[in-house]
């Protein structure tokens, strides 16, 4: 006799003990550590910070670890873990023409105040396995040191904008929506836009971010300036009234200088697309700039015709904590729905089959 | 309050998101079927795997509350259990699979056989609040359309199908008429339910965590699943009877018994039936 | 006879460029009124204003006697779903592609509350007939038909609920000249026999000719001259009037 199944409990103890197993994987290995991981797989720890919208790097290290390099499934875990911090506040707007820079680059200017500093970069490295890193311990050559740059580092559109070559974009004191807080609306501002973006998928930001400049909304653009460093971030308690340095972050900076036509009205002029990401993060950085500026294309008088324009399409599905739940949650029992449509389908076609009958 | 895991708050969300999610549910409340936007936070259960159900139940729930979770209307299916441990674990609250004890139903694709009574609350799961959604991809366009009533594009729909096959196709997520003004989703329960939500004395609480809406329906309010006068809604089940409870007006699962065409059907309830085969032991033995 | 919508004083701008300069029109139950000027007149512009769809910078459009603005977005989409038609030039602007003849044409009594399945299917054979559209083509998507059935069907679907006023902008436009003659033929037919107040804007003084009770000439954002159709066209006042007219009959 039929009995229903049971034992899904049981099941899911016993599942997630084989999951701690493999994560360990063979124990006459040493056991991985939180800090070797933040301090030697950095720009998956940035990733997860990133996408993970939470900046801290211990955590999001514990985040690798427990996901066994899971990279969307750790930014997942310091989501979940996000909800659960009071927020006491908002820190006050982080002044990057203050970054201490580690690295900043121009590609339209050979030469331009402050200077091209090639920082710790995967460019230009010949992107051969290198064997020696197989063969742990040994040791390591430091790296010739230069005095950084001094002082506030001017940028780029910073000087086109003084000629009126760039497009200034108005400072609003309105206060910006957060997207933690308040669910989605259209037409999105674009500081809830950036902040999306900010957030969003790095696969997917490429990904749009390249379909524009195969001609899906293309814009011209060029990489005014990459910026990446550590900014102080600063906090007014409402009941002091002055700022406190509550610590340093590790961001990167994107700003693409666009074409504009230019209207009857207005005189040409460069327009600008921008990114700003958690930690070391130029690919997430550079494809946030684009798709901003091709999510602008509304608003400078483009025609919208490509995905990355289209600012619903574009927001709603690059948060990969969103997509990853709902494309993995197929994996789900959905037979009661299915019971319904194979019934439906065998009424469906007996019907048919009488009318062919007849 | 806290909770039996340490470090957390009673049910997981704090204080201040409880209450932004309670107002949300009031102005559901207040407007029957209509789709309130809500700050929905991440849970630690993915998107997709009932995060709109388990904020509401977490809202709502008290600590007497006795909580029952179901998926494919079994409490023992791997989500439902996973969920039921959630609440336990963070909120400490009494379960039961019983439905006739729960004073809160958490579901995710069916609605109990059992009927409801008015201290209960039922909260359904959805992944698509949007009825709309499959012929409307853009939300600023479908809350135009619900603002206006403007609701010819899903009846087109229904005729296409109509003209097409017969029928309506729509066997599950079949959309209603809530008090004669919103077009709701009833989240993706058979169209064999749809019957059992009209005038239903329970509260019903919809939530969808990755869409961010939450929606109701306040007790005793008309649910009218939509059709033609000539071509009227028909709630589908397999026209068998239950093989363990002999149920013959039950939603009924499909077993595949062996790979050559062997089949039989059981209560998708497993309460349900559980509870039948109880009655007939019983009544066999006096 | 008293007039079903009154506009007056409507003013847009675009940027430096005028599209409505000080623009009057009225339009009577039954009336066929044809706006005609080259592209970039400002006509199009007017159908969209006086129809609804856009705001002007001034002036007032009544609909009878009611400000179309003050009515509010339901209002108007209520209209344009019973008393109103639009018949779009691309009759993809007008049409569900992805929608059977018979659904397209079925939505407008759907929408306004019809919900016998039977009697929407019999009204659809009905007016795939009158607008000649073979009936067995009713579950048929738009996309497998021609240009010109396409148009007819348009028609068929604005007109199924018996509006009181068709806005249609260039409803021939993109046809064969051999299918043109044929829908203006149809929609002649169709506004005498329903007595629709039809209002055309086209840029072909032919189709206005044969249409219009009585017509405006735009140039520029402005009407620079209007009145009965023969009497427009057979002794135009206005230089321009004028050089439209010879370089049809040049043509």
């Amino acid at each position: 006799m039929y009995v229903a199944v049971k034992g899904g409990g049981r099941a899911i103890s016993a599942a997630h003990a084989w999951l701690d197993e493999t994560r360990r994987g063979d124990p006459s290995l040493p056991e991985l550590g939180v800090a070797q991981i933040e301090q030697q797989m950095g720009l998956a720890v940035d990733r997860v910070m990133a996408e993970g919208s939470c900046h801290d790097r211990f955590l999001a290290a514990l985040a690798i670890k427990q996901s066994k390099g899971d990279l969307i499934e750790a930014a997942f875990l310091l989501r979940a873990y996000r909800t659960t911090l009071v927020r006491f506040g908002a820190s006050d707007p982080i002044e990057t023409a203050a970054m201490r820079l580690r690295r900043r680059i121009s590609a339209t200017y050979k030469d331009l105040p402050g200077g091209q500093v090639l920082g710790p970069t995967f460019d230009y490295t010949h992107r051969l396995l290198d064997f020696a890193l197989a063969a742990e311990g040994a040791p390591r050559e430091a790296a010739p040191e230069a005095g950084a740059p001094v002082g506030e580092v001017p940028r780029v559109t910073e000087l086109l904008a003084r000629e009126g070559l760039m497009q200034r974009e108005v400072p609003d004191d309105a206060e910006p929506g957060d997207l933690t807080r308040q669910p989605l609306a259209f037409p999105a501002a674009r500081p809830v836009r950036l902040q999306n973006l900010a957030r969003g998928d790095e696969g997917f930001l490429l990904a749009l971010g390249y379909s524009t400049q195969r001609g899906y909304g293309g814009n011209h653009p060029f990489v005014g300036e990459i910026r990446v460093g550590h900014v102080a971030v600063d906090f007014t308690p409402p009941e002091l009234g002055f700022a406190i340095d509550i610590g340093d972050i590790a961001i990167t900076e994107c700003q693409m200088v666009n074409q504009f036509a230019g209207s009857r009205t207005e005189p040409a002029q460069f327009t600008r697309g921008y990114g700003l990401v958690f930690g070391h993060g130029e690919r997430r950085a550079m494809g946030m700039a684009l798709v901003d500026r091709a999510l602008r294309a509304q608003e400078l008088g483009e025609d919208v015709t490509a995905p990355a324009q289209d600012a619903e399409f574009v927001l709603y599905h690059s948060d990969n904590i969103e997509a990853t739940g709902f494309v993995e949650h197929l994996k789900l029992p959905h037979y009661v729905d299915f019971q319904s449509e194979l019934e439906n389908l065998r009424t469906i076609r007996r019907s048919a089959m009488q009318d062919l009958a007849e | 309050m806290t909770a039996p895991e340490t470090g957390y708050t009673f049910a997981y969300l704090d204080d201040a998101t409880k209450r932004m999610i309670r107002r949300a549910i009031l102005k559901a409340v207040a407007i029957p079927g209509h789709q309130i936007p809500f700050g929905a936070r991440e849970m630690p259960l993915p998107y997709g795997w009932g995060t709109g159900g388990i904020q509401v139940t977490a809202s709502i729930l008290g600590p007497d509350d006795v909580l029952k979770v179901i998926d494919q209307g079994s409490d023992d299916t791997t989500n439902a259990i996973s969920i039921r441990r959630f609440f336990t674990r963070v909120a400490g609250v009494a379960t039961t699979e019983r439905t006739a004890d729960a004073t809160i139903v958490q579901t995710r694709h069916r609605i109990p056989e059992r009927a409801l009574r008015e201290d209960q609350v039922i909260v359904y799961q959805v992944p698509q609040p949007e009825p709309l959604s499959k012929l409307e991809p853009r939300r600023a366009e479908t809350e135009r359309l619900h603002a206006l009533a403007d609701y010819g594009l899903m009846h087109v729909r229904l005729y296409e199908d109509i003209a097409r096959l017969g029928h309506i196709a729509k066997a599950y997520d079949y959309p209603v008429m809530v008090n004669g003004r919103y077009l709701m989703s009833p989240s993706p329960i058979p169209a064999f339910d749809n019957p059992k939500m009209d005038r239903m004395p329970a509260l019903q609480l919809f939530g969808a965590g990755r869409e961010k809406r939450i929606y109701a329906i306040p007790p005793y309010t008309s649910v009218r699943s939509l059709d033609f006068e000539d071509h009227p809604f028909r709630p589908i089940r397999a026209p068998h009877a239950c093989e363990l409870c002999g149920s013959t007006d039950s939603y009924l699962d499909e077993v595949l018994t062996d790979d050559a065409g062997g089949r039989m059907f059981v209560c998708s309830d497993t309460d349900y039936c559980g509870e039948r085969q109880a009655g007939a032991n019983k009544a066999a033995a006096e | 006879m008293t007039a079903l919508l009154t506009a007056t004083g409507l003013d847009l701008r675009f940027g430096a460029i005028p599209a409505l300069v000080d623009v009057a029109i009225d339009i009577s139950a039954g009336e066929v009124v044809a706006i005609v000027g080259e592209s970039g007149s400002g006509k199009t512009t007017l159908l969209r204003v006086l129809s609804g769809m856009m705001a002007p910078d001034a002036g007032t459009v009544l609909w009878q006697g009611q400000d179309l603005r003050a009515m509010g977005e339901a209002a108007r989409r209520r209209l344009m779903r019973t008393d109103w038609g639009f018949v779009h030039q691309n009759p993809r602007d007008g049409l569900r592609l992805n929608v059977s003849a018979g659904g397209n044409v079925g939505e407008r009594l759907m929408a306004v509350g019809a919900r016998h399945y039977g009697n929407i299917r019999e009204q659809a054979l009905d007016w795939l007939k009158r607008v000649e559209v073979d009936a067995s083509r009713i579950d048929d998507l738009p996309r497998t038909f021609s240009g010109g059935m396409q148009q007819r069907l348009q028609i068929a679907r604005t007109l199924v609920t018996r509006p009181k006023l068709v806005f249609m902008d260039e409803p021939t436009g993109g046809l064969d000249v051999s299918v043109q003659a044929r829908l203006l033929d149809l929609i002649r037919g169709l506004s005498r026999e329903l007595g629709l107040a039809v209002l055309i804007v086209t840029h072909d003084i032919a189709a206005a000719r044969l249409l219009a009770d009585r017509m405006l000439v735009m140039r520029r954002g402005e009407v620079v001259e209007q009145g009965l159709t023969d009497r427009v066209l057979d002794d135009p006042q206005h230089p321009y009037t004028q050089l439209l007219v010879s370089s049809v009959l040049a043509a």
